[in-house]
């Protein structure tokens, strides 16, 4: 196993007079990578609360129509 | 003898997949993780410097991973039409349609990889190598069936329109490939030649491979994350999805 | 088989001939889009020379586009398709009718086109006649590949757009060795290897595109 490869940061972050390229292609990919579950996450959040809304929605409906069926009866 | 048959129908329904997709995306997101540190590591910090390219070979451990990815997912995404196709599993056209924007996404970052190696590398942001080139065109590919798929509201006749889009884009794709090289041979203004990679250490070799590893299993992750979300959207009327909300308030 | 082609070519064609407009127009659309370039690059003869073949190529396929969605909507709206799609005979054989009879219809018309444009832009005799030739042997592919995406959009949200998106990746083959065929002809090359290529493309566009085509019709029939 060969040792690290650089002698100081400053020569890490250089990259050889290619640190622009080099950390442009690592920051976008990184970003990219990082932002797809991210986005992921947040899409099935919105998912779920919408679907739990609407399922509240719908027994409250079904509630109502069950009693205003049992407040006819008796007539 | 009927049993194992009976066992894949069980694991290709929404109803026992979606809970097997949840235990497994952790241990996904370790993998990517794990190989990424790793890869990264020796790409970035133990690997030598290139004879020939100095410094700015580092990229390769993005840009290949990232271009491998991209072709490797289109022939996944086919597969998973092509079984949708032929036996009429729910489960295919939502694996297809999960993978397709992670495979455009990987598409992208190819080609933006590849214009920032090549500025240092030969000059100019963009060359129209037959490599290059096929890249562009599967990003095309794979908007074509985003987007179609986007624009019908019947999930299944949008998965089983998408799986034959796909199909037919991968008969295609190695036709596209040919033309362009041949095309890109008989145009050969700029003397740049991709298919000369630099002579591979074993250390970097590595270091490509465990990035590799990490894009693949990071590819997974974002599948089954997705296809999950796909299948509550799609099952939403159905029991399971009702319990499985109702048990999390 | 070849009486249910015929059949369906022969009433494809006498429901375009109700619409000439369309083809006229598409025609027109193929000019003036040719007619573009040298006002927009400038008239010097060597550089149109050199553009010929990519500028007329693609306004082939973009004129192509513009006919592709009416492939199949008319028969779709009427009910026809459904009808077709019960019939004995297999779509996929209905399919290839339609697609000769749009390549009658909308690729012809750009072959015959073609030798009066090139000569806007000053191509030579036999640059000229690798042009048509080019055009006649690769339009029938691009009906042939057009159908597919024709299909898969059928009755969809913002088809023709889609359309486009969908099937110009797929033309890049056929543009590649359809303009190519001219440039090697211009640079004296060649055109044989060009053109045995297209060929092989247009036979394999016209005879395997209808089975996709036909197995998304049906989808868009369910």
């Amino acid at each position: 196993m060969p040792g690290m490869h650089w002698n100081s940061l400053a020569d890490f972050l250089a990259m050889g007079n290619h640190g622009l390229y080099v950390w442009g292609s690592l920051a976008v990919m990184a970003l990219l990578m990082l932002a797809e579950p991210l986005l992921l996450l947040q899409d099935r959040k919105k998912l779920v609360t919408r679907l739990k809304q609407q399922y509240r929605a719908e027994r409250t409906e079904a509630r109502r129509k069950r009693e205003t069926a049992s407040r006819r009866s008796p007539d | 003898m009927s049993k194992p048959v009976i066992n894949w129908f069980r694991y290709a329904s929404p109803l026992t997949f979606y809970p097997l997709a949840g235990r497994l995306i952790p241990w996904f997101w370790t993998l990517a993780a794990i190989f990424g540190v790793l890869g990264l590591t020796i790409g970035f910090l133990l690997a030598p410097t290139d004879a020939q390219q100095g410094e700015g070979y580092r990229i390769i451990f993005l840009h290949v991973p990232a271009s491998w990815m991209s072709m490797f997912i289109y022939l996944v995404m086919a597969f998973w039409a092509a079984i949708g196709l032929a036996f009429n599993f729910r489960l295919s056209g939502m694996m297809a349609s999960a993978l397709a924007p992670t495979g455009a996404l990987f598409a992208f970052l190819s080609l933006w990889t590849g214009a920032l190696w090549g500025k240092p590398m030969w000059g100019t942001w963009w060359v129209w190598d037959a490599r290059l080139t096929s890249e562009l065109i599967l990003l095309f590919l794979y908007i074509g069936f985003i987007a179609l798929q986007a624009s019908i509201d019947d999930p299944r006749r949008a998965d089983k329109a998408g799986a034959i889009l796909a199909l037919v884009g991968v008969v295609n794709v190695p036709i596209i490939y040919f033309s362009v090289q041949w095309w890109n041979t008989l145009h050969q203004g700029a003397s740049v030649s991709l298919t000369r990679a630099p002579s591979m250490a074993r250390l970097m070799l590595w270091g490509m491979l465990l990035c590799t590893l990490a894009c693949w299993m990071y590819s997974i992750a974002i599948a089954l994350m997705r296809v999950r979300t796909i299948m509550l959207e799609r099952e939403r009327h159905t029991d399971w999805v009702r319990e499985l909300l109702a048990d999390k308030e | 088989m070849v009486e249910s082609i015929r059949a369906v070519i022969g009433r494809d064609l006498r429901l375009a001939m109700r619409r000439q407009a369309d083809i006229v127009a598409a025609m027109f659309f193929f000019i003036i889009v040719v007619s573009l370039f040298p006002l927009g690059v400038g008239p010097e003869a060597a550089q149109l020379r050199r553009l010929a073949p990519g500028v007329l190529w693609v306004a082939a396929l973009l004129a192509t586009m513009l006919s592709l969605p009416r492939l199949f909507a008319d028969d779709h709206r009427d009910g026809t398709l459904e009808q077709l799609a019960l019939a004995p005979q297999p779509l996929a054989l209905i399919v290839l009718g339609k697609v000769i009879a749009h390549w009658l219809v909308a690729g012809l018309p750009l072959v015959l086109l073609a030798p009066l444009l090139g000569i806007q832009f000053d191509l030579a005799g036999d640059a000229l006649a690798v042009l048509t030739l080019s055009l006649l042997i690769g339009t029938p592919a691009l009906s042939g590949i057009g159908a597919i995406g024709a299909a898969l959009t059928l009755g969809v949200r913002g088809g023709g757009v889609l359309l486009s998106l969908l099937v110009l990746p797929l033309y890049i083959p056929v543009l590649i060795f359809g303009a190519g065929s001219v440039d090697a002809t211009l640079s004296g090359l060649g055109p044989q290897a060009h053109l045995s290529l297209l060929g092989a493309l247009a036979l394999g566009g016209v005879f395997f595109a209808p089975w996709p085509t036909a197995a998304a019709l049906r989808v868009a029939l369910e």
